[in-house]
């Protein structure tokens, strides 16, 4: 895998912490698999991660592999930098994803694209995982492109 | 059992306000600017500040209640309330709680505030650098999500394409607020209009729907209304502004993290707008006047939308600058004093104090015989709150 080519983003913006409730997905991340949280009492997925079911409030939570792709659900594309490592890189393009295999629950991460490419909603998307193997500690994002595109 | 309400129980009695200043600009500490603005209201009440026993704010306002109490010599401290939420979500849920202190027995006379030197602390628009991003941020923050624009931009980027809705219509929502500033001496914008080619030669801040002029600014002041029973309010100095209905809250699963509400493109009103009214037994006809929290004019569409103000498939004819101005053709003059684009981004105090002008006839842009007036408290955040407030005419 590359360290440093292909990223969306420039260096310098904030790590995710990957400590605590959302440990297995950032693991899942590190080996390209998105692993989300799924009821072990209605079956049901749930995202972000919460310590119950939002639904039959279970604690049972386990963790599942989803299929890493989606429908693009909304957009943006900010233009004003709001932290010192993106000066002189934006715009950039962020997208809300849903899953519709995953009881429909939505990743926001960046769409890779032209900076005045246009996005449309309801574009079916595939995850690209975007590894960071110089941080410390190491991490991997997970970035969006439009499938066929 | 009697009906459980504070429609016509409470009424704000004063307003107090310090100067308005441009981000960064405040001469005084925010909490001397906190002062100001209650020993304002409560002049203007005609009630000795000693006599306050309460204090109501939000959006982690650092003017805590105690110190306050202590600094003003109040005799007695009997509520103290933060409402939970950032921003301005909770501008109106805070009268109402004052209200409901009072209303219940709980305290007497309370004051609900808010106090903010953003430019002596951290700002709004910046994010902090350097540590790891932890809980929803983790998510969020290292793909360049991190602003409060950006957290509600994809809202409206869903809601505005689904319905078909232009930029323009939010246009017309800035310059209502730009012009009614200009009249008004207090107002951070005054002196600076805002034209058409203006807006639309403004820098994106974020495509597709906010233009530099879509967003709000950050300001330095204080503001502060004082809450009584009703009966008492009739023995003061001022025409008693009774609160008609309020409400607060979010609909099912509306903080549900990383961005993952099942009704997403929302301001987060569709349940509170249905409490507002019921309580006020009103509803969106009945208002002379509308302020609408403007952190982003997107913001303002939705909370227009879920309060009953406007109907998306008429968005486009309803969102025109004449329709929002004081003095014409308008059918809903909106933001009257230049509302958080133009007057000042006091989180919605400032629109709380507005509505009271407009109903004791005082406003500088008065809607002639307002006899009702709803406040909309900060869009998109959770929790929300908004209320109605009116003269006795309205109870
Ligand atoms: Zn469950």
């Amino acid at each position: 895998m590359s360290t440093t080519t292909n990223r969306v983003l420039p260096e310098g913006l904030p790590a995710p912490s990957q400590d605590g409730l959302a440990r297995p997905y950032w693991d899942g991340t590190r080996q390209g698999r998105l692993v989300i949280q799924k009821c072990r009492g209605c079956g049901r997925h749930q995202w972000g991660p919460e310590w119950v079911c939002h639904r039959c409030h279970s604690f049972d939570l386990g963790w599942e592999e989803v299929a890493p792709r989606g429908r693009i659900w909304s957009w943006q594309r900010p233009h004003h930098p709001v932290h010192p490592a993106l000066n002189g890189h934006t715009p950039y393009t962020i997208v809300l994803v849903e899953l519709p295999h995953a009881d429909g629950v939505r990743m926001v991460g960046n769409l890779i694209c032209a900076p005045d490419a246009p996005v449309t909603i309801g574009a079916e998307v595939e995850a690209v995982f975007e590894p960071h193997d110089e941080a410390d500690p190491p991490y991997t994002l997970v970035q969006w492109r439009v499938r066929g595109g | 059992m009697s009906e459980r309400t504070l429609r016509g129980k409470v009424a704000i009695a004063g307003v107090g306000e310090t100067t308005y200043y441009r981000h960064g600009q405040s001469p005084d500490a925010e909490f001397k600017l906190a002062l100001q603005a209650i020993l304002a209201a409560c002049r203007d009440a005609g009630i000795d500040p000693r006599e306050v026993d309460g204090f109501a704010s939000y959006g982690d306002d650092r003017s805590d209640g105690p110190r306050l109490a202590a600094s003003l010599g109040i005799r007695e401290l009997r509520f103290s309330n933060m409402h939970w939420g950032g921003g301005g979500g909770g501008v109106a849920a805070a009268v109402a709680n004052a209200g409901a202190a009072v209303h219940s027995g709980m305290a007497n006379c309370v004051i609900a505030f808010r106090s903010l030197a953003q430019g002596q602390f951290a700002r709004y628009g910046r994010s902090r650098t350097g540590a790891a991003a932890v809980g929803d941020d983790a998510f969020l923050a290292p793909y360049g999500l991190m602003s409060p624009a950006q957290r509600f931009a994809m809202k409206i980027t869903r809601f505005m394409t689904d319905h078909g809705i232009r930029h323009e219509a939010l246009r017309a929502i800035a310059m209502a607020s730009y012009h009614h500033a200009q009249n008004n001496p207090n107002a951070v914008m005054r002196g600076r209009p805002l034209t058409e080619e203006k807006y639309d030669a403004s820098r994106w801040i974020i495509e597709p729907f906010h233009r530099l002029f879509d967003c709000c600014q950050e300001n330095d002041g204080a503001g502060a209304v004082l809450v009584v029973p009703a009966d008492r309010a009739k023995d003061l100095p001022h025409k008693p502004v009774y609160l008609l209905g309020a409400a607060q809250g979010g609909h099912h699963r509306s903080a549900a993290p990383v961005h993952n509400a099942p009704d997403y493109a929302s301001a987060h009103f569709k349940t509170v707008a249905k409490n507002l009214w019921e309580m006020a037994r009103l509803g969106p006809q009945d208002c002379d006047v509308v302020q609408a929290y403007e952190n982003f004019t997107g913001g303002v569409l939705l909370s227009l939308v879920e309060h009953g103000f406007v109907d998306p498939a008429r968005a486009n004819e309803q969102l025109v600058l004449e329709n929002l101005l004081v003095g014409g053709t308008g059918t809903m003059p909106m933001n009257t004093s230049g509302g958080n684009l133009a007057e000042c981004y006091m989180h919605g105090l400032e629109m709380v104090n507005e509505a009271v002008r407009q109903l004791r006839g005082t406003a500088i842009n008065q809607v002639a015989g307002a006899n009702v007036v709803a406040v909309l408290g900060g869009p998109m955040v959770t929790p929300v709150s908004s209320l109605v407030v009116g003269t006795e005419a309205a109870l």
